[in-house]
């Protein structure tokens, strides 16, 4: 079978100089792969490390040892454990998206102009990117009388889906999403799964990482239980 | 990842001071200190090694007195480095070190080539002179010499950076802080610089004023695509702003990386240090 991304023999270790130089190794001997068009949701007991998987695939945090093959449109397949910042950079603009689960974004920026960012970054004119943003924005529910508003004003609900909107407007291929409906009504945590679906049927491959066996869950392809220490 | 790099540094130095032999052994981030205790020489930027890419934004974090401003006063053509290379990529593709241009040659690339914005509005401007006054100069400087022309590019700077083009005859001294940053940004920005350095740009700004400045900075990197070399010890700035951030601890490149990456997973004991004390 043909992966879009597959995670070999992956560790990760932070060694704390503030603290006499302890090292802790969150991730330890992880390995899986996913294709295109499926999504894969890890879930197991909180500070386990399932959000520092990925962040070593984003490259947020650098890999200890294990590889990161990924099938990039633009340069083939690339170790992203090992690839220059300039193609990460370049990954992250056009083909890898992720949600965090904070949103960190400039103050006094309006919620239109923070989801559009993404296309602004990739040289879209300005008029056609609110015109899609706009359209994102519509369909997370956000009231339009908020548009203009800064997304640091919103609710944590509406943050969430701001964060969403920027991770799924550049239609990545890979789309890794942390708690992606954490803070969501059940109304919008429908909306939310449909994009995923959605984004799936484009063929784009998600990795999520959720508690939310119940709602996300059930529209896995996969489940995976990620071992407790 | 079409662009190539548009600017490097190579082994670039710069001390001040006599110098003794043991000077290199007694300064540097293992050692903490920057100041020789033998000779009194301060270490300012040791063999720093860095590129820029066309388009980018490239972070320098550090505490006060490590380096990053020296840095940039040396790409900036200001101060004269001790040894190193400076190159940097003509559009014909043609390399150029700028270490080795005369000084009329320096102060045209830096007029011509270069935009920078200082912490201080009376570094970058000339307090005596009227807003537009300030713009034009930059322009005069890169040999514009139509004075209709001088004129309508300055309108058009002060819409750019959001200033009220009525005010072009106002003395500086009328203006605020932010809006004086922003002065200092049109007037970097006159003659199409291919590269902009931004030295602690909204470092003394109150923070509302300080995100319409960052939000400017980025707008203008979105749509003119313009390199930027933004010095700050402010990592929230940096994270809005650069996409690659190096860390400078006396006069060394102790880290660099992915912004993102420096800040939430810093590998040197420094940058830890520095992160885990932002607030």
């Amino acid at each position: 079978m043909n992966y879009l991304l597959e995670v070999k023999n992956l560790y990760k270790s932070f060694t704390l100089h503030l603290i006499d130089g302890r090292t802790i190794t969150p991730v330890c001997d992880v390995s899986f792969s996913v294709a295109a068009g499926e999504h894969l949701l890890i879930h197991g007991r909180s500070g386990m490390g399932k959000t520092s998987i990925l962040k070593c695939i984003y490259r947020t945090y650098v890999p200890t040892s294990g590889t990161i093959w990924f099938q990039s449109h633009q340069f083939g397949r690339i170790d992203l454990s090992r690839a220059d910042e300039r193609i990460i950079i370049d990954l992250r603009e056009r083909e890898i998206g992720f949600c965090s689960q904070f949103l960190r974004v400039l103050p006094r920026v309006s919620a239109l102009d923070t989801i559009c960012e993404p296309l602004y970054r990739q040289g879209l004119d300005r008029t056609a990117a609110q015109e899609i943003g706009r359209e994102w924005l519509r369909r997370l529910g956000i009231a339009a009388e908020l548009w203009q508003a800064s997304p640091m004003t919103f609710s944590g609900g509406e943050q969430q889906r701001i964060n969403l909107g920027r991770a799924f407007i550049a239609r990545p291929r890979l789309l890794l999403l942390d708690e992606p409906t954490a803070s969501l009504d059940e109304t919008t945590k429908q909306v939310v799964i449909n994009m995923i679906r959605a984004a799936q049927r484009e063929g784009t491959a998600i990795i999520s990482v959720s508690h939310d066996l119940t709602g996300l869950g059930v529209y896995a392809d996969r489940q995976w239980t990620f071992p407790s220490r | 990842m079409s662009e190539q790099w548009l600017l490097r540094v190579e082994q670039l130095e710069k001390h001040f001071g006599p110098g003794c032999p043991v000077c290199r052994q007694l300064t540097g981030p293992t050692t903490g200190r920057s100041r020789c205790p033998r000779c009194g020489t301060v270490w300012a930027c040791v063999d720093v090694n860095l590129q820029l890419h066309a388009g980018e934004v490239l972070g320098i974090v550090g505490e006060s007195g490590s380096g990053k401003s020296t840095l940039l006063q040396m790409i900036y053509l200001a101060l004269r480095p001790d040894s190193g290379h400076i190159w940097y990529r003509e559009s014909d593709g043609q390399l150029r070190d700028l270490t080795t241009l005369n000084r009329y040659e320096a102060r045209l690339f830096q007029n011509t080539h270069l935009g920078i914005v200082y912490q201080r509005p009376e570094l970058g401007l000339n307090m005596r002179f009227s807003v537009g006054g300030n713009v034009a100069e930059k322009l005069l400087l890169a040999e514009w010499r139509h004075f209709g022309r001088i004129r309508v590019r300055t309108s058009e700077l002060m819409n750019k950076t959001e200033l009220l083009p009525e005010r072009i005859d106002d003395e500086p001294t009328t203006f605020s802080g932010g809006m004086l940053q922003r002065v200092q940004i049109a007037r970097a920005l006159a003659s199409h610089p291919t590269i902009l350095l931004l030295d602690e740009v909204t470092s003394g700004l109150d923070v509302s004023v300080q995100a319409r400045v960052l939000d400017l900075l980025r707008r203008i990197q979105w749509t003119d695509r313009i390199t930027m070399l933004l010095v700050s010890h402010d990592l929230g700035v940096v994270r809005q702003l650069a996409r690659r951030t190096i860390v400078m601890k006396n006069g060394h490149i102790v880290e660099a990386g992915l912004t993102d990456q420096i800040l939430e997973d810093p590998q040197h004991p420094y940058t830890q240090l520095l992160v885990s004390s932002a607030l």
